[in-house]
This record gives C-alpha cells, structure tokens and sequence, in this order.
C-alpha cells in the first residue's frame, strides 16, 4: 500500500502535503495530473516535504502525491546504451519513437517504453545462480553486447523458467529463481536500482593498469589508472569541457557515461553529433554507440541537476556489473554542488562555507568512492574511472568544491589559464597538475617496450620545472645574460611543451596518439636533450641548435606524422644524429681554421 | 492576454514587492495576474508561492502607492506570455513588450511564454555557420557563429554601445549582400540612461538598421522587476522570428549588469539567503534561462545569435556577473581600458577573449581553410609578444634578444593594424591585414603555421601586391566567389 498526500503549500520546487499513509523518507512520487517526478526529502508524523524535479508552474494546493513505496530509482536495461537522458534517465532523445518529435523539454516526461532484445540464455532449469551471475546474452539492435544479470539484491536460487533465445520485451520475466525459503523472484532485462546506493561488489582490486586517453600530457605525464579518480579544476575558458569530451572520444574505455550536468546546450548537441559521426578506433563502430548521455543543461530543472550525478554513476556500475571498463565524465560538478545549496537554501538548512551545505564534502566523497576497480558480485572484472570537471568561481582554486574534491582524488588535472590564453590546448599546468599512480602505471609501459618511461617522465617534469625558475631569473635579468646551460634548458623545455605536451583536439592527426607513437615521441624529444646537451659541452651555443631545422620538424612531428608511419619517426632519428654531426663538424672545422 | 477570473477585496498585505492575497479562486504557482487599484492603474505580478489560504503575489511593478481597499486582481490562469505576429521588424517596444513607437499595437498571432522553455540538446542543431560582424578582432581572432552566444564583457566608460551598434549596423550573413531578408536584429536596452537609448534609436534609424531590427528599451527609470522581463520579451521575439519565421535572429542586448543588478534587488526584497556578493546563489540558473535561449532546432531554418553586453564592475573579471556569465556562455569578448586609451577602436583585449564554436563555423567552405591556422598563430605571437613587453620593461629593450625584438615589433604592429580598424572589413580584409602582420616574425617562431601556409601566404610575392592592391582599390569582399570551393579542393 502506497501512501497518498495532498499539497497544502508550494514554492518554486518545493511542496508540503498533508500524508496519509506512510512514505519513506528519499521515495519517489508523482505529483499532479501531469504526474511530475519528485522526491520526498523531509518526513513528519501527518507532513511531506517534496522536492519536484520539474517545472512546477499550474501547481496549486489540493494536488495530489502519490506515493511509490520505492526509493528514487532508474531503470536499468539493454536499451541505454548509445542513447541521450535527463537527470533521471528519461528518454530526451528526439525523432525516435519512444520520445517524440517535440524539441522542447516539457513537464510529465516518462522514463522509456518497453522494448524487445535479442536474448540467449546461458543457464538451464535447475541450475543455482547467486546475485551478479550472468544468466544470459543480450543483443540491441546495434550490436553492442551486453549481459543480462541476476540483480544485486537478489538471494541465492535455482532456476525454474528460463525463456528460450529470441526476442524478449525487457520488462517481462525472463527467468525466475526459487531461493532456499521458497521464494520466488523474477528476473528481467530492464531493472530497477536506486540511484543513491552504489550497487555490491565482490571485491574491490589494486588499479596497476593505465586507462589511457590518447593525450600525451596524461598518459605519459598525470596518468590516471582504470577504477581511478581525477578532478580537472579551470576557470571558465580553459578548456574542461574540450579536453573531457576529448578524453571521452579517445579512452580505452568499453562504455562512455557522459554527464552534462548544468552545462550548454549547443556543447551536448555538438557532442552528440559528432559521436553519430566518428569512429571508434579500437572497435571501429561509432562512438555513440558505447556512450550514454545524460544531459541537465543549466536551463533545465535545477533539482534534476543534484539527482543526475547520482544517475550516471549508478549507470556507470551497472555496465562495471557486466565485466565492463566504464568511463565516467561529470562536468561540471561544481553546478551540482551549487544545486545542491540551492536545494539546501529552500529547505531551510543552516549554510556551511560560501552558503554550500556542510554535508557537502561527505556528499562528494560519496561519489568519487564509487570509482573503484572490481571483482564484480558474479565474478568479473570491471572498473568505474570517474573524471569531475570543477568550475571554481573567479578561477580560484581555494574554494570549498575544488579543495574538497582534491581530498578524495587520486589526479589532479590542473588547467591553467595562461596557457588557455596563448591558446596552448590542453592547457594543463604541468606544475600543478599531480598523479598519485604513476609510480604503479610505470611497470605497465616499461612492459609495452617504453623501457625509459619513468626515466623521461622524471626528466620533463624536471626540466619543466627548471624552466618555471629560470623564466623567473630571465624576467630579472635577460635571457641574453643567462649562461648557455640555462639557455638550452628553456629550448629543452620549450620543445617538451610545444612538441610533446600541446596536442590540438581538433587536428586530424594529432587528436589521438597511440602508446606507440607517444613512446616514440617521448624518445625522440629524450634523444633530443641529450644530443643538445652533448653539443653544448663541444661549445656550440643554445641559439644554434634550436635554429637547426630539426628543431623545427620536432616541433611540428605531432602534427605532421600520423599515428602508424614509423618510417619518418626513424627519419627524425637519423636527421637528429646528422645533425649532430653536421654541428660538430662545423666546430671542429672552425676550430681547425683558427 | 485576457483575465480568466477576477477577485475583488481579495489584497491582505503588502509588503515591498510582494502582495498577499486571500486564496478565493484556484489558481496555480507562476500564473500571472493583473492588479489595477482603486486610481486605475494597472501592474503585472506572478504567483510566488501558494498555500490554502493564501496567494503571494509577487509584482513586476513598483508598489509604491498601491492600496489594498478598492484593488481588483485579474487572474490570468497561465503563466505571462507576449503576443507576438508579423511586422515585427522597425518596431519599438518597451521592457514589457508594449509599443513606444506610437503605432499600432501588434496584430498578434501567436502567444509564446516570456519564459521560454528548455530545448533538448538532441533538438538542437550544432551550430556551423559563419556570421561576420566586420570587426577583426572577432571575425578572425574569435568568430561569431551563428547560434552562438557570445557575450561583450565592458567596463564603464568602454565604448561598448558604439560596439554594439556597429554590430547592429555591420553584422552580414556572408554570401547575402546587405544582410538578406532572412536576417534580422533584436535589440533590448536593459536598464540603461536615456541618452544612450537615444543614441541607439538615431544610429539605427541613420544607418538604415531599423528597418530590420526590433528595439526593446527599459529605461533606468523603470521598476527593476521589469528590467527582469526584458530579455525575455526580447528573446520571445527572436524566438518567434528564428523558429516561425525561419530568420537568422542576432540579438544584442545591453547592459546585463543592470538585469543582475536588478535580479539581487529583488532576491534581497524577497528575503532569501545571498550568495557572493550579495546576488542570489540561483543567479548562474537565471542567466542560462536567458543566454541557454541561443542556439538552432533542428529541421527549422532559422538561428538565435545572442551577443549580451555586460559592464565589469570595477573592471574586475572575477565578479560574480562576468564569472557567471563566462561559465554560461560560449566564449566572451573582453574590453580593455588601455587599448581605449592609445584611442584604438574596438579596444579589444584579445588574450582573455575567446569563442569556443570558432573551430564549427570556420575553415574550408566557411570562411577559409588557413583560418584557424592563422588566428591560432596570431595569438601565438601576441602572448609572447606580451611576455617580451613585460620583460623589456624591466630588462629595457637593450637587454632582449634580436627574436624578442621582432616579437616587440610584432605586438605594436598587430594592435595598431589588425585589433584597431577605421571602417568595416569582411573576413578577407581581416586575413590580409593578419598575414601581414606575420610578417617579420622568424620562420622557426611560427610554430602554429605548416611549411605550404607560410610558403603561400608569407613568402609568395604575389599575396603582399594583391592584398594591398585589394584594399586600396577600397573593394569590400573582393575574392572571386570560387576562391572557398578552390580552398576546398586543396583540402
């Protein structure tokens, strides 16, 4: 029996009803005729208090809640798979049949209409399945495979029916289960789980392999491990945006979740279009075919933007349950945070820090511990990787969101908006920036035949860092005045930012770099130094050997040499060692003439 | 809009904005209703919260001098809509969509909600097309796309009505000489003296721009409750023109500081919980209702092109209007004082300025496919030219290298030839004048440009003779019309 109540106030998204019947406290109920979603937030013994996840306006006293007797809750299936969402995994897609053809985002939206998949069973009546054991194959129309699980919370139990292979709508009983009390439970292709509770795991793994992004300043300088956190803190105009979407095209991650959470409308759209168009290039299928949207632009309903973190994260560990790498992208999690105290601000509650609630740090703690690396409950192994764009106000990174966050992340991806300003993409400060998985990640390229990664990765660090101290010295006393050693460092450093560390998103060849072509980047820029320096101690000076026409070619190699053309990587090699030759010669010749 | 339901005797209280009324019709959150007193006088208010007894009104209108005994409420059973048709275009309206011009009211066809509604992203059609505004430090460096929005961040004093109306004036669909029948303009004054929104009238009416645009002009004087409805009378109507009638809309509005302004003024009054500074912490949810307004559907052939201005109080970007702004829209233009200063027009300050949708709306077929190269180039040179200004101010120019030098030489070139215009230039003129300003500059600096781009654009004698013979002949848009499909091939 589910409980009923009627509205005795309203404000904004906020209603008070009077009960009858009991609720719980975070379910799920309907308000109206138009049956808006909301979410009780507040229990008194005879009085409700609804947060409404839609535009309340017509909304008047007298209306009816009606309960649900579940939490909040999404409905997880085969068919989310390379479709778009909002907050509360409705369908917002447009043109398709089950969404309708009308371009505006209007009140009373339901979550998808059933739908028929291909199934296959992998169990037989009479076998014993536990919760997360995988009881059949499932086919969407586009092909992506995916699996159909015993649900989490389901006790141990024999199976008694199991639908034969063909097509199955996916809210009807495919299988069902007696456990040892004699229950009976039913399982089907689509299922409910609430949004606020991470789902079981069997255990939670050591991360030592890398989730690579194709960008060359992540992968060989902040790596960030599969079932890892980073948070990519920038003021507005830095990049965040680009460089996750960037990263969400590129990574080697089986599913895409992208949560667009209080961001713009023209980016999703943009995104959208593009992942219709290009290819995946480790499948070959289009990249929205592994992605799953969730979009709260900022002029949709605030309330919605808090729930959508929690409904792409439960998606993302639904896809983990499957044996799957998921990918995560949450931008901005500074507009959910302000949802949050805009929600906290209605409801009354006392304000912490710049007006945020003070829950807010447990809250964000809560949703970065659900990346995880893990033996999955039916014995796979899957991994959530979370990546959370912050927006600090004014660009200031002292602020309670971005100083919060950095407690519980394991990378930092620092954007600097001097950089962004000389339009040096991704702008990410090399100094700032931190990843705490490095030294683990190491073992895994050294093994890819990257023998010297490590070494190098501490090398560039270095030199950029010397870079950052003599640029200092430089503005005090002229380049001019500063002693040769110095000077070929700030060529060094100049070459490992322009040909190494810039990666333009948008250039054909360059947006994606393999392991391959990063390592042999890495090496070349290595042979580099070290031939600069060996020239510098046969006394040729700085300027000489950056006006050398190979530094040119370095400069511009990323640009220039698609992924796969070796032959001109080595042709770099040998123009470096003549080069050096030529360099040498010229002195000793010199030399000989005086 | 016509009344629904009337309550007579109904008003409890009053208190600053808000009016308490006595729940005897049923009515729902956010309709609006009309109040006229017992003197006759009329103003609009919403439903702001709701409870069994009673209804809080809140009033778009100043209060002052309403009295509770004698005042009729008019319900309206919906939520405020304007009434908009054909024959938009040269009218004048005021904050409330009202006609100030002293014609004819509006011969409505349609009624849309003032407050628009959020437009799925999967609707929307990414924005892709080019729209010039004749400035260089835009079109080139940071380009205008159409369903964009892209905001100016000014200062006071800054010469951003004189942009705004050269936008007003200059802005072209490229390829429609003299902007097209499908192109039109909105323009809302928001708050603003009543000098400039003369200004604004006489230059538009001199420039022949009125006739395709449509004004909407909220005087200082006027309440601030309806500085709030401006932008979204302004926006319906773009909205109606873009989405019925299938025109590209840009819309300019000025000043969005006012509108913020006005929206704390009425967050205070209300009683809630402020945020920095003292503006509502929902002000970054109210800005996207208004600039999220930008953008193209779908299957339907017009555009909303918004380019807000807004003044930076005490110039500092990090305030809550800029900041909040800046995080809405799709890149900004940013105004700077020195550059007003050395009497450069448009003082433009182009390393905070930036357009994210640059890289839809450029290239090939767009404009021309070494656009991006050049402008990524330009900017390239003009950081480091400002780094180099930095140290020769305090090594002196005897202290730098012979490069630092050129980057020095370099950095007046660009500012006096390529940012500072005197009159209109199409997005050739602006190429031309930026490869020019390359010139100079050693060849192993320019990293940002490939070996064929220099060699075409920088080394052939060819460009320098044409470009110059182009632009003193005074032609405007002089490449043949094959030149994209040309660039095109090469690609």
């Amino acid at each position: 029996m589910t409980g009923q109540a009627t509205t005795t106030w309203i404000s904004g998204p906020v209603l008070r009803a009077r009960a009858q019947g009991g609720f719980l406290l975070r379910e799920a109920v309907t308000v109206g005729e138009q049956r808006l979603l909301g979410e009780v937030v507040r229990v008194a013994r005879d009085e409700i208090t609804v947060q409404v996840y839609e535009d309340t306006s017509g909304l008047r006293p007298g209306v009816r809640v009606q309960g649900s007797g579940q939490l909040l809750s999404v409905r997880l299936g085969p068919g989310i798979l390379g479709n778009i969402f909002d907050g509360l995994l409705r369908p917002i897609g447009v043109g398709t049949e089950r969404a309708g053809d009308d371009p505006w985002v209007l009140p009373g939206m339901r979550e998808s209409a059933a739908a028929k998949f291909g199934f296959k069973p992998r169990v037989s009546v009479g076998d014993m399945l536990r919760a997360g054991q995988v009881l059949g194959d499932v086919s969407t129309g586009n092909g992506y495979a995916q699996r159909c699980l015993v649900p989490p919370d389901f006790p141990p139990g024999q199976v008694t029916e199991i639908a034969p292979a063909g097509s199955v709508a996916d809210d009807v009983a495919v299988c069902r289960l007696r456990d040892a009390e004699g229950g009976e439970h039913a399982v089907t292709l689509s299922q409910r789980w609430p949004v606020r509770i991470p789902r079981p795991v069997g255990q939670r793994l050591p991360s030592d392999e890398p989730m690579l992004t194709g960008q060359r300043i992540l992968d060989c300088l902040f790596p960030i491990a599969r079932g890892g956190t980073a948070s990519i803190p920038g003021g507005f105009g830095t990049g965040k945006t680009v460089l996750l979407e960037t990263v969400a095209k590129w990574c080697d991650a089986d599913v895409i979740v992208y949560v667009g959470c209080g961001e713009r409308g023209n980016e999703l759209a943009g995104l959208l279009a593009e992942f219709a168009e290009l290819e995946d290039p480790r499948s070959g299928r289009l990249l929205l075919e592994r992605t799953v949207v969730i979009a709260n632009t900022s002029n949709m309903p605030v309330s919605a933007r808090e729930a959508s973190i929690y409904t792409g994260i439960t998606v993302a560990e639904y896809f983990r349950d499957q044996g799957m790498n998921v990918t995560l992208m949450a931008d901005s999690t500074s507009r959910w945070a302000e949802a949050l105290r805009e929600v906290s601000g209605r409801l009354g509650e006392l304000p912490g820090e710049a007006g945020y609630p003070a829950y807010l740090s447990s809250r964000l703690a809560d949703f970065y511990e659900r990346a995880a690396r893990v033996r999955t409950l039916g014995g796979a192994t899957g991994a959530v990787t979370v990546l959370g764009a912050v927006s600090p106000p004014s660009g200031d990174f002292s602020e309670p969101v971005t100083n919060h966050t950095r407690r519980y992340v394991g990378c930092l991806w620092a954007l600097d908006v001097r950089r962004a300003q000389a339009r040096f993409y991704p702008a990410i400060h090399p100094l700032q920036s931190y990843s705490s998985s490095a030294r683990g990640l190491a073992r895994w390229w050294h093994s890819e035949g990257c023998t010297r990664w490590e070494q190098l990765r501490r090398r560039f660090l270095t030199l950029l860092e010397e870079e950052a101290k003599l640029e200092r010295m430089a503005r005090i006393i002229g380049r001019d005045a500063m002693p040769a050693r110095q000077r070929l460092v700030l060529f060094c450093a100049q070459l490992i930012n322009q040909a190494f560390l810039r990666q333009s998103a948008f250039s054909e060849i360059d947006r994606y770099a393999t392991p391959q072509r990063q390592a042999v980047m890495m090496r070349l820029i290595g042979s580099f130094i070290d031939s600069a320096e060996q020239l510098l101690n046969a006394g040729i000076a700085p300027e000489e050997i950056a006006s050398a026409p190979i530094f040119r070619a370095l400069m511009r190699m990323g640009e220039e040499i698609p992924e796969g053309d070796w032959e001109r990587f080595s042709e770099l090699d040998r123009e470096l060692a003549a080069t050096v030759r030529r360099l040498t010669g010229q002195r000793s010749e010199a030399e000989a003439g005086d | 809009m016509y009344a629904r339901v009337t309550g007579e005797d109904v008003a409890d209280r009053v208190d600053g904005p808000l009016l308490f009324l006595r729940r005897t019709v049923d009515v729902g959150l956010n309709e609006a209703v009309e109040v006229e007193d017992a003197d006759g006088r009329v103003r609009l208010g919403r439903i702001a919260a709701l409870d069994e007894d009673s209804v809080t009104v809140e009033m778009l209108d100043d209060t002052a001098g309403l009295r509770l005994d004698g005042t009729r409420v008019r319900f309206f059973g919906e939520p405020l809509r304007f009434h908009v048709g054909p024959g938009l275009l040269g009218r004048i309206f005021d904050g409330v969509g009202k006609p100030l011009d002293g014609g004819p009211p509006l011969a409505a066809e349609q009624a849309f909600r003032v407050d628009g509604l959020p437009l799925k992203p999967s609707a929307r059609q990414p924005p892709s097309e080019f729209l010039e505004t004749g400035f260089t430090s835009i079109d080139l460096m940071n380009s205008l796309i159409r369903g964009q929005k892209l905001p100016i961040f000014s200062g006071g004093g800054l010469p951003h009505e004189r942009i705004a109306v050269d936008i007003a004036c200059n802005a072209r669909i490229r390829g429609a000489r003299g902007g097209g029948d499908d192109f039109a303009i909105v323009f809302a004054g928001i708050g603003i003296p009543h000098a400039s929104a003369e200004f604004f009238r006489e230059e538009m009416e001199r420039s022949g721009a009125l006739a395709r645009t449509v004004l909407f002009l909220n005087l200082a004087s006027d309440s601030s409750a309806q500085r709030l409805l401006t932008p979204r009378f302004a926006l319906t109507a773009a909205e109606y023109m873009a989405f019925e009638e299938g025109k590209h809309v840009l819309v300019i509005l000025t000043d969005l500081t006012n509108y913020c302004e006005a929206l704390r003024e009425v967050s205070a009054s209300r009683g809630e919980v402020p945020s920095r500074k003292g503006y509502p912490g929902y002000m970054y949810s109210d800005l996207a209702t208004l600039y999220e307004r930008a953008g193209r559907i779908r299957g339907r052939p017009g555009s909303v092109t918004q380019v807000p201005v807004l003044t930076m109080p005490n110039d500092d970007i990090t305030h809550p209007i800029p900041d909040l702004t800046g995080y809405i829209t799709e890149g900004q233009i940013v105004l700077d004082r020195s550059l007003h200063r050395r009497e450069l027009y448009p003082p433009v300050k182009l390393l905070p300025s930036l357009s994210r949708l640059m890289k839809d709306g450029t290239g090939a077929r767009r404009t021309h496919v070494d656009h991006a190269a050049l402008s990524a180039q330009l900017y390239a040179a003009y950081a480091q030219a400002q780094q180099t200004r930095i140290l020769a101010s305090v090594v002196g120019e005897e202290g730098l290298s012979e490069t630092d030098r050129t980057y020095l030489a370099f950095g007046d070139r660009f500012e006096q030839d390529v940012v500072a215009q005197s009159e209109r230039r199409d997005i050739e003129q602006s190429m031309d004048a930026g490869w020019r300003a390359l010139r100079g500059l050693p060849r192993n600096e320019l990293t940002r440009l490939g070996d064929e781009q220099i060699r075409v654009h920088l080394e052939s004698a060819g460009f320098d003779g044409a470009g110059a013979r182009r632009i003193a002949a005074g032609q405007t848009a002089a490449k043949p019309a094959a030149q994209p499909v040309a660039d095109a091939d090469r690609e």
